[in-house]
């Protein structure tokens, strides 16, 4: 045995423990000489070492609905998020714990030109649920399925960077696109790009797909059943798998505390205490992206002044909309979007706190002081929006600034309130990079610009860091950016709040994601029963 | 003879309204008593809440579920307001909404649903199928829907809520009335050259009372379930007006683990059904002239 | 002809008229609801590029009336139509249909209405016959305020309770009945139980008490005094000559329960997740799915016709004045 081996053979110990992750493993692998995809076998066998095989998991989850089909470009909720990306679906690239995306479906992805073109080469001998072999067809097929002219997919707007997309043979597929992007393989991880298989042209919505799990029962709204893919590259833990689809929270955690399923969601946070000190119970806390906002219309009076914005932003006492709206499950925003965990994220300073003196100097000295402001709430924003609302009104009193809570319809709060009204409240579930999520939120242009903020400096920076493959000189560029935000942005970042869940101690789990609920919707395939 | 006539009128005569409630309440049977107090508590509540309440419906006066206390009865809801007061304001909230909602429909419905009885005809004919549709229609879908349409606004939520009960009504006070308007003594006033006005409120009104206001304590109760319901699917009264069946709403995941929270609302709801109802069981039983055994 | 063929063919002409009115009325509001199926799929994600191509794809892009009477026209030969949304792994079909989707949850909904009136109607009767019998006595009054208790707590409260102690305390029954289609007979049954107590307890109160009152108010008539002074007992009095007569207002409040066990149990569907017509009503309401939640509407109106004509039809079988008219 050779040093590397004995210290190879120590490091997979050290994954089957938990206690290294892929990202340490690969790296390691990779400087002693193994490939990327040896490296990678190397380190799913060792991973999964530890899970036992077997059992059948039911989730109780507060989504779904009598609509839900298998057509990944209505995929939006969070029984989606698994099909997409650990039951019957498989996407090309993946996000680990910490963010970093890895090859899944695709063996490897390799940029070039300065990133403007990427190449991914295929994963070989992978079928589909009904037999068929995967190629690069099924991959350019399913991309132009969500990128066409007729798309209703939301996941067009992952792909707006895209000039073209071609197969090179049967395993390979070459992206070129428009400007540069250094994180372009992380869409490839989004839960509504499983690879379709493309039948004549056509790509297969019925739920076959290359995943761990077939689709084996489907009342839409009511329940999902899966029976374990025994083809599948790299299979699931479960033997079956259940989502029950329970929306009414006081129902979940009943189901949950008679044993009829084994994990739920949303818990309803005012019990979690009670439900905490259930028998054989662990809650699933994790510090995700999602955050709720409350953006101003920086062209419409009168946040078009920014030091209405300011002034806004420092009267609202945001620690106590965690306390009382998240029962402490989150984090105060500072008017970023990137959460803390997230690659290139920082805390711009003067970190916005609670200070009703300074926002009334701020008002006083630009000659607005008394002003009255209305900003529309609807729990279709968030849960707990109108009580939000309410306490921002009451926290921005001390300011001598009068806040008018609107209470809006749920029905329609996306098409007639959000980016309508001149302030209101928003939910984002995040974006896997810092890039998307500014892209998408912030920039000149985009649909869902929800402040109609156009700064120039910032529109300036951002294709410029996009492209940047030097991670010192994005984190610079990244952290100006985020700067200006702070600053002058119109998007006042309330809070960061945790994906909060309870399952019983049964359910054996490494490290969770943080890009989504559900440990990113790779519950089904990582986690077992111990 | 004469005289001991007069004696008699003029002792009748004196015995005021006032008097008589007296006599009646008087010999009220023990539930009906026991009811009657219980709406008196209850409209008393409602009128002198911002006084009784010792602090405001949605001040924020603590930290979340903080525990009850001498200065915080029931302790905290879920944002830190103080339950008791609001329990207090719910009185006033639910019973308001609830009132002006059943007298909107009752009278709507009442007065369509006499005067489709008495005139008959094509008018009658129209009403009635309007009505049958209407009915066809489930409350609670329909007022979802009416809801997602208007907005959530009390306003709304009383108007929607009043004109679906008021198709209730009318084919109670249509179907009443039409059994009294076929009658002798109507026939006779009507033969005697009375007018229709006079008709209406003289002979047919009285008539058509007793289970009207049964109808009343039934609606008026129905009223507030209904607005539970709607608070259940997340269109009912809407923060922060503190409302019964919303706040029940609000905690439900409390019952889960046997905590008494929601229990105080629900009870408050429950109480003074039995109340009203009680109260009407002992009119309809005044009215209907049965003597008891 | 005789009268109750009469009633039936008139009332039947009339249910018709209904439907055809409820289906405008369903329609006209679905489209003045903000937000189309589009909208209410994508949320947050729409923007108008991919809605115009998601209303396009499913011909929301033509004016109401071109629609409606598309769906009309469908719907008066039995063919209600498609879903607005795809087949998507939906049984393997290729379109999920209209009737695909509501059958079992119409099966559904009746197993729970038929089980709970079962339950219900049996407890009411005889409660309603004894508070008759023994009025005015403590056990009329504890009846009275009990099930008035049940009936004026919110519903999802009294299923709350019933699961507290039930389901999750004493575990004898699940808290969720999800049902399918493949689900045994018996474990429907087992599963659909709670909720079916829990809507006993709702409606007990209403027909327990309009039996009660509508004995008693023919107690007074002179034929019951005659019976009494013949001699019958109390309980025979009431069995054999109140009751009978006392049939027409029972049946409508029967009818009127019934109605409501089919239409109008939503809120214990959702606490319950028991997959029937009532959540599938909101649901596709809240999504736009015009086609689903006409055919759910249409459902309802009928129940509720069909229900008071057959209430009607006793109220004249039992009523020989109106079953032998001069």
């Amino acid at each position: 045995m050779t040093e590397f081996e004995y210290k190879l053979e120590l490091a997979k110990q050290a994954v089957t423990k938990g206690k290294l992750s892929r990202r340490d493993f690969t790296k390691f692998a990779l400087a002693g000489g193994l490939t990327l995809t040896v490296a990678d076998g190397l380190f799913m066998k060792a991973a999964r070492a530890q899970a036992k095989q077997g059992g059948h998991f039911r989730a109780g989850l507060g989504h779904g609905n009598t609509t839900d089909t298998f057509d990944p470009a209505t995929y939006a909720h969070g029984l989606n998020f698994g099909w997409g990306r650990s039951l019957v679906g498989a996407t090309l690239t993946r996000t680990d714990q910490k963010n970093n995306v890895v090859p899944y479906l695709a063996e490897s992805f390799e940029p070039s030109d300065g990133a403007k073109k990427w190449v991914f080469k295929l994963r070989k001998g992978v079928t589909f649920h009904n037999g068929k072999t995967l190629t690069s067809d099924d991959v350019v097929g399913t991309i132009n399925y969500h990128m066409g002219p007729d798309s209703k997919s939301a996941g067009k707007a992952y792909l707006g960077g895209v000039a073209s997309v071609k197969a090179d043979g049967p395993d390979t597929v070459v992206f070129e696109l428009k400007g540069a992007d250094a994180d372009f393989p992380y869409a490839f991880a989004q839960y509504q790009f499983p690879i379709l298989a493309i039948t004549d042209g056509k790509p297969d919505v019925t739920g076959n797909g290359a995943g761990p799990y077939i689709l084996d029962g489907f009342e839409p709204g009511v329940k999902v059943h899966f029976k374990r893919n025994p083809n599948a590259f790299a299979p699931g833990n479960f033997d079956e798998v259940t989502q029950l689809v329970i929306l009414d929270a006081a129902a979940r955690t009943n189901a949950y505390l008679s044993g009829e399923v084994d994990y739920i969601d949303k818990v309803d946070l005012k019990t979690i205490d009670m439900l905490k000190s259930a028998p054989d119970t662990a809650i699933y806390d994790v510090s995700g992206m999602q955050h709720y906002t409350a953006p101003m219309l920086t062209d419409t009076a009168p946040f078009d002044k920014p030091e209405v914005r300011q002034a806004l932003k420092w009267a609202i006492n945001r620690q106590e909309l965690v306390d009382k709206v998240l029962f402490g499950y989150g984090k105060p925003g500072n008017d970023s979007p990137l959460a803390p965990s997230m690659k290139f994220a920082t805390s711009p300073e003067p970190v916005h706190t609670y200070d009703p003196e300074k926002a009334k100097s701020i008002l006083a000295k630009a000659g607005l002081s008394g002003l009255k402001v209305d900003i529309s709430a609807a729990d279709a924003a968030f849960a707990g929006s109108v009580d939000a609302a309410l306490l921002m009104a009451e926290h921005a009193k001390a300011a001598g600034i009068e806040i008018n809570v609107v209470r809006e319809p749920n029905d329609g709060y996306w098409d007639n309130v959000w980016i309508k009204k001149p302030w209101c409240h928003c939910y984002w579930g995040g974006r896997p990079t810092a890039d998307t999520m500014l892209t998408v939120s912030l920039s000149e242009g985009a649909a869902w610009n929800d402040t109609r903020w156009k700064n120039a400096r910032f529109n300036e920076l951002l294709p410029q860091a996009r492209g940047e493959t030097d991670d010192a000189k994005r984190a610079a560029l990244y952290a100006e950016m985020q700067q200006l935000v702070h600053d002058d942005g119109g998007q006042m970042v309330l809070m960061f709040a945790n994906y909060v869940g309870a399952m019983t101690t049964k359910l054996g789990h490494g490290d969770f994601n943080s890009d989504n609920d559900f440990d990113g919707g790779y519950m089904y395939d990582r986690w077992w029963f111990v | 003879m004469t005289t001991d006539n007069v004696d008699i009128r003029s002792i009748r005569s004196r015995r005021t309204l006032a008097q008589n409630a007296w006599r009646t309440l008087k010999s009220a049977p023990l539930s009906a008593i026991f009811g009657m107090a219980v709406i008196l508590i209850y409209v008393l509540c409602a009128i002198f809440a911002p006084l009784i309440a010792p602090y405001g419906e949605a001040e924020i006066v603590g930290k979340a579920y903080g525990h009850a206390s001498w200065q915080n009865l029931f302790g905290l809801d879920q944002i830190g307001r103080d339950v008791f007061s609001r329990v207090i304001y719910g009185a006033r909230n639910t019973m308001g909404i609830a009132f002006l909602t059943v007298c909107i429909s009752f009278t709507l419905g009442g007065i369509f649903g006499i005067y489709a009885a008495v005139t008959r005809g094509i008018l009658d004919q129209v009403l009635s199928r309007v009505v049958d549709i209407f009915m066809s229609i489930p409350v609670l879908i329909f007022a979802l829907m009416l809801l997602a349409m208007a907005g959530k606004s009390v306003w709304n939520l009383i108007f929607i809520l009043a004109v679906l009960d008021s198709t209730r009504v009318f084919r109670l006070a249509r179907n009443t009335a039409l059994s009294v308007a076929v009658q002798d003594f109507v026939e006779a006033a009507r033969l005697r050259g009375e007018g229709l006005r006079w008709v209406v409120l003289r002979e047919i009104v009285p008539n058509i009372l007793p289970p009207l206001i049964a109808e009343f304590g039934l609606r008026f109760s129905f009223v507030f379930l209904t607005i539970a319901a709607l608070s259940f699917l997340g269109v009912g009264i809407q923060p922060p007006t503190a409302d019964w069946g919303s706040m029940v709403a609000e905690s439900k995941t409390l019952i889960t683990f046997g905590r008494p929270q929601p229990l105080i609302p629900a009870a408050a709801i429950a109480l003074l059904t039995v109340a009203v109802n009680f109260v009407v069981d002992w009119f309809l039983h005044k009215t209907s002239g049965l003597r008891d055994e | 002809m005789h009268p109750v063929i009469r009633t039936v063919l008139q009332r039947l002409g009339l249910g018709l008229l209904t439907l055809f009115a409820v289906s405008v009325i369903i329609f006209s509001t679905l489209e003045m609801l903000p937000g189309g199926f589009a909208e209410a799929i994508l949320g947050q994600g729409a923007t108008p590029e991919t809605v115009a191509a998601f209303n396009k794809s499913l011909g929301l892009d033509r004016p109401p009336l071109t629609r409606y009477v598309e769906w009309i026209t469908g719907a008066v030969q039995g063919d209600f139509g498609k879903s607005f949304a795809g087949a998507g792994g939906w049984r393997s079909e290729n379109v999920r249909t209209v009737s695909g989707i509501i059958g079992p949850r119409l099966y559904n909904t009746f197993f729970l209405a038929g089980l709970t009136a079962i339950i219900a109607v049996p407890i009411a009767l005889g409660l309603g016959l004894l508070t008759a019998l023994y009025r005015n006595t403590w056990f009329d009054r504890v009846a009275n305020a009990t099930t008035l208790t049940t009936i004026a707590s919110p519903e999802f409260f009294v299923a709350y309770i019933l699961v507290f102690f039930l389901a999750v305390k004493l575990r004898w029954f699940p808290p969720l009945s999800t049902v399918s289609a493949t689900t045994p007979f018996a474990e429907h049954f087992y599963k659909a139980l709670l909720p079916a107590l829990t809507l006993t307890l709702v409606i007990v109160a209403h027909m327990m008490r309009m039996t009660r009152a509508s004995i008693i108010s023919l107690l007074a008539s002179p034929y019951i005094e005659m019976a009494r002074l013949k001699g019958l007992s109390r309980s025979q009095v009431i069995l054999r000559h109140a009751l009978p007569n006392a049939w027409a207002p029972i049946a409508t409040v029967i009818a009127f329960n019934l109605a409501y066990l089919v239409v109008g149990v939503v809120v214990v569907e959702v606490v319950f997740t028991y997959p029937g017509i009532g959540q599938l009503m909101v649901d596709s309401v809240g999504s736009r799915d015009m086609p689903v939640a006409q055919a759910c509407a249409l459902i309802f109106a009928a129940t509720y016709i069909l229900l008071n004509l057959l209430a009607d039809i006793i109220a004249i079988i039992t009523n020989p004045r109106l079953l032998h008219p001069k």
